[in-house]
């Protein structure tokens, strides 16, 4: 796995970064967002169910949300993880 | 029950926020799109979120069609991501022959999960040898319910020049829709490419309903409501259809065959037509109910 | 604590402000008082009003500590006067000022720093954004901000709650003798209509100006009878912040759908017919709204009687294409709005009370059939906020909002169902502006719902085939998409009070974490 992107800062959108992280470091997930007081908790419960499903335990996942729905927010997670494995 | 397309409103795939919002257009159906409203580097993205999109937004009754790219541009990825994720059908570019829908229909085919309602084909003639085979591509496969056609591509492949008017395109339109007809599907038109020219989509539509088509592309949200303006049937026609069906059903009910509406005889093509017309209008919401 | 006609937890005594009066219903309060006078001036031929510099203003006056200056917001966010009005205050030494500005804009940020340094205390708006709102938001100010409305706070000055002390009226013309308007010079901004009041009862009158022309001035906006300083300083303001070339139609689809709807609802509640009277906002799908209206009066060939409010470029050609007979103007947004007022007859400049106040004998908004509102929240009562936003932060403020809602036959706010992610719908705003029982009909994108009090319209709408549906559905739907929303934890300081145009309080702004 390497570093990878997905997704855009427009409205609606989340950009995702994931950076591979030594195996045993764990899930840390870091999210800037403008409805972070409302949504904040809800982002992270999607992003982290999203790498649990797909069987991803130590990696650094930065997340720069513009108001995504949850589905967007998955989207975007998967197309990162499928760049990070294609780039490996 | 018949299936209405005056509109197909095309929606960018990698778009979060315009395919989240694609259902408020009243679309009869909303295309989501992942060939020329994606940039290459970005198929795989847009291929996951149309997937959840599908699975996920609020389409409301518009018919969920996705657009996938040609088979030799990654198609077979995109049917293989998208099929199972459950839209009503999709919508083939670039489509020269029957083998080349014969195979998508395999492939979408093989992608269907058990219990999956069948994915439907529409095939998008763009080409000059796609025109030249639009009857054979119309019957290649019982998924296929409409040929809709691509003016841009298909001018420039023919070398013409594309005007406002459409007379470069006349031919080719009468053809799609001679295929269409005779292989009993719809025909969908070309978008208008001028989404601030109002007045001039409106004539335009008007144009495709009076040769045949049953709807039209649309590359702009505002352009729908004109669109249905174009393809809704008028009272003149609503009334006329009513006309038709109670002279037919009397008819039947005297044992005679032959019958004559405002003087002209009637037959089995128009009586079909008129029903057309008086199914739409019901579905629609435009007939007036008995009394009023 | 109390609770207001609107079920709004409101103390009876707010520190800074003082004793509460409640708020009983749109039109329950009856004013029950006598008209604010000013003193009475005298001056003799020879007298010159020509002042050198700010500072020269001040001491003539003389500016004092606690005083109250009041400034208008004609030149938005190219306002260059409040800030070199209170940089000499701050340079003098004077302190404990109250502002009376009536809106404020981001160019005015130097006012946090007057508030740090206790030159300026205390703060009088019926509008703010930028980086005032968020300090004011985070506590800057021991006292509470009064957040009024433009018909309250002409109200608020003709009926003596709000003294002023000192008006500081920027002037893109002025003559040596006082005389000003709004639509020459290189500031011209169109319509004075928010300084009238100001102009009219504060005890002390300037012109300030980079314009000045011979005497006398023509047109005549603010006369001389009423301004006993004029000062010339190099430059007033920013016009690229004043007006805009031309104010653009939004192409967000989504925008444009909300407008074509709303235009619908108006057509539906048969209000496309002779002598329409309309106002509409410069903003997203407000002014979208204006184009399908204007379609709609063209195909009906119908001739409205006026439009109202802040004005735009659009209006100005509905104006003269013949589809209203006259444009009543407190406040030009354009260029086209500008030069409209200064050439076209038909073309009125109004003040702010004739514009909105309750309590005279007739505002111009009580004659509206239709106004075009927006929204930050919504609740579910139909109480909208444009005061905070969803992290609790003041961005805005009524404005005319309250006004209009209160005047107008029918009131629509227009709005997107998510703002971003954030439903707009919400079983309680975080800060009501505007009463629900002068709401009439929400627009969204995803479906029209209409105030339960105006059931006749209801069934107009539904006749017409518009989506109606509950206000309780549409919230459902925004929230199955995104999700209900965490609350914002506020803290229990109160920085601004909310008042409704006849005094009484709406609700209360806390501070923001």
């Amino acid at each position: 796995m390497k570093t990878a992107q997905a997704g855009t800062l427009e409205s609606s959108d989340i950009m995702i970064t994931l950076s591979p992280q030594e195996p045993g470091d764990g899930v840390k997930i870091d999210i800037d967002s403008n409805v972070l007081h409302q949504y904040g908790e809800a982002i992270q419960a999607v992003i982290a169910s999203t790498l649990a499903e797909a069987g991803v335990k130590d990696v650094w996942v930065k997340a720069v949300d513009r108001g995504a729905l949850d589905y967007t927010i998955k989207a975007r997670l998967l197309t990162a993880l499928d760049r990070a494995r294609r780039a490996a | 029950m018949m299936a209405i397309r005056r509109s197909m409103l095309f929606i960018p795939g990698n778009h979060p926020g315009m395919l989240q919002n694609g259902g408020v257009f009243g679309a009869d159906s909303v295309i989501l799109d992942l060939e020329d409203a994606v940039a290459p580097t970005e198929k795989d993205a847009a291929r996951r979120l149309v997937g959840m999109a599908l699975k996920n937004a609020d389409y409301g009754d518009s018919e969920k069609v996705v657009r996938i790219n040609p088979l030799d541009c990654d198609g077979a990825v995109d049917i293989a991501a998208i099929v199972p994720c459950a839209p009503d059908a999709i919508l083939l570019p670039k489509v020269q022959n029957a083998a080349e829908l014969r195979e998508a229909a395999a492939l979408i085919a093989s992608a269907e999960v058990a219990g999956q309602k069948p994915v439907k084909i529409i095939a998008l003639i763009e080409t000059p040898r796609g025109l030249a085979n639009a009857l054979e591509i119309a019957e290649a496969d019982p998924r296929v319910v409409a040929l809709a056609f691509g003016a841009e591509d298909y001018t420039a492949g023919l070398g013409a020049v594309r005007s406002k008017e459409g007379g470069e395109i006349l031919t080719a339109r009468a053809l799609l829709i001679n295929a269409a007809a005779a292989a009993g599907i719809d025909a969908i038109d070309t978008p208008f490419t001028d989404a601030n020219d109002d007045a001039g989509l409106a004539e335009d539509a008007g144009l495709a309903r009076r040769i045949g088509f049953k709807g039209k592309l649309a590359i702009n949200p505002r352009q729908v409501d004109v669109i249905h303006e174009a393809f809704n049937p008028s009272e003149k026609e609503i009334d006329w259809a009513e006309r038709v069906v109670f002279a037919i059903e009397q008819a039947q009910a005297q044992g005679s065959g032959v019958i004559a509406v405002d003087g002209k005889m009637v037959d089995a093509p128009i009586v079909n037509r008129a029903k057309r017309t008086l199914e739409m209008a019901r579905m629609l919401g435009l007939k007036k109910e008995d009394g009023q | 604590m109390m609770i207001n006609a609107i079920g709004r937890e409101i103390p009876e005594v707010v520190e800074g402000y003082g004793p509460v009066k409640s708020f009983a219903g749109a039109f329950a309060t009856p004013p029950g008082m006598q008209r604010q006078a000013p003193a009475v001036k005298a001056a003799r031929p020879g007298d010159s009003k020509l002042l050198d510099g700010l500072e020269e203003v001040f001491r003539r006056i003389p500016v004092r500590d606690g005083m109250t200056l009041s400034f208008h917001h004609h030149f938005r966010n190219g306002d260059g006067v409040v800030n070199q009005v209170l940089a000499t205050a701050a340079r003098l030494g004077i302190k404990n000022l109250k502002v009376a500005l009536s809106s404020v804009f981001p160019v005015h940020a130097p006012l946090v720093e007057h508030f740090k340094t206790g030159v300026v205390t205390a703060l009088d708006t019926n509008y703010m954004s930028g980086p005032v709102a968020e300090a004011v938001s985070r506590g800057v100010l021991a006292q509470p901000v009064v957040l009024r409305t433009h018909g309250g706070r002409a109200r608020a000055i003709e009926c003596g709650q709000l003294k002023i002390d000192v008006a500081f009226i920027a002037a893109p013309a002025a003559d040596p003798c006082g005389n000003i308007n709004g639509v020459t010079g290189p500031t011209a901004c169109g319509s004075l209509g928010y300084a009238f009041p100001d102009a009219e009862y504060a005890d002390h009158v300037v012109a300030v100006t980079d314009h000045l022309e011979a005497y006398p001035l023509s047109p005549v906006s603010i006369p001389q009878t009423r301004v006993d300083y004029v000062v010339k300083i190099e430059r007033i303001g920013d016009p690229k912040g004043i007006v805009s070339g031309t104010t653009r139609i939004t192409k967000d689809p989504v925008q444009l759908k909300i407008a074509d709807t709303a235009a619908k609802v108006i057509e539906a509640a048969g209000l496309i017919r002779d002598g329409f009277s309309f106002q509409t906002g410069a903003g997203g799908a407000s002014l979208a709204v204006a184009h399908f209206v204007r379609q709609m009066m063209k195909k009906a060939r119908i001739t409205g009687s006026f439009a109202l409010g802040g004005i735009t470029g659009h209006l100005v050609e509905m104006l003269e294409e013949g589809l209203f007979k006259k444009i009543i103007d407190v406040q030009g947004f354009d260029l086209e709005a500008v030069r409209s007022i200064a050439s076209n007859p038909n073309h009125l400049e109004v003040s702010a009370g004739f514009y909105a106040s309750p309590f005279n004998a007739g505002c111009a908004v009580n004659q509206l059939d239709c106004v075009i509102l927006g929204a930050t929240e919504i609740d579910t009562d139909f109480n909208v906020n444009v005061v905070t936003g969803s992290d609790g932060v003041i961005m805005g403020g009524s404005g005319g909002h309250s006004d209009a809602a209160a005047g107008a036959g029918l009131t629509i706010v227009v709005a997107n169902l998510l703002r971003g992610r954030l439903p707009i719908i919400m079983d309680k705003v975080l800060t009501a502006t505007t009463p629900g029982e002068t709401i009439d009909v929400l627009v969204t994108e995803w479906g029209v719902a209409v105030n339960p009090r105006r059931a006749e319209l209801r069934e107009q709408l539904l006749a017409a085939g518009l989506p109606v549906k509950e206000i309780g559905e549409l919230k459902a739907i925004a929230e199955k998409m995104a999700g209900k929303p965490k609350e914002v934890p506020l803290g229990s300081r109160i920085v601004a009070v909310v008042e409704y145009r006849d005094g009484t309080v709406l609700d209360v702004v806390r501070q923001a974490k």
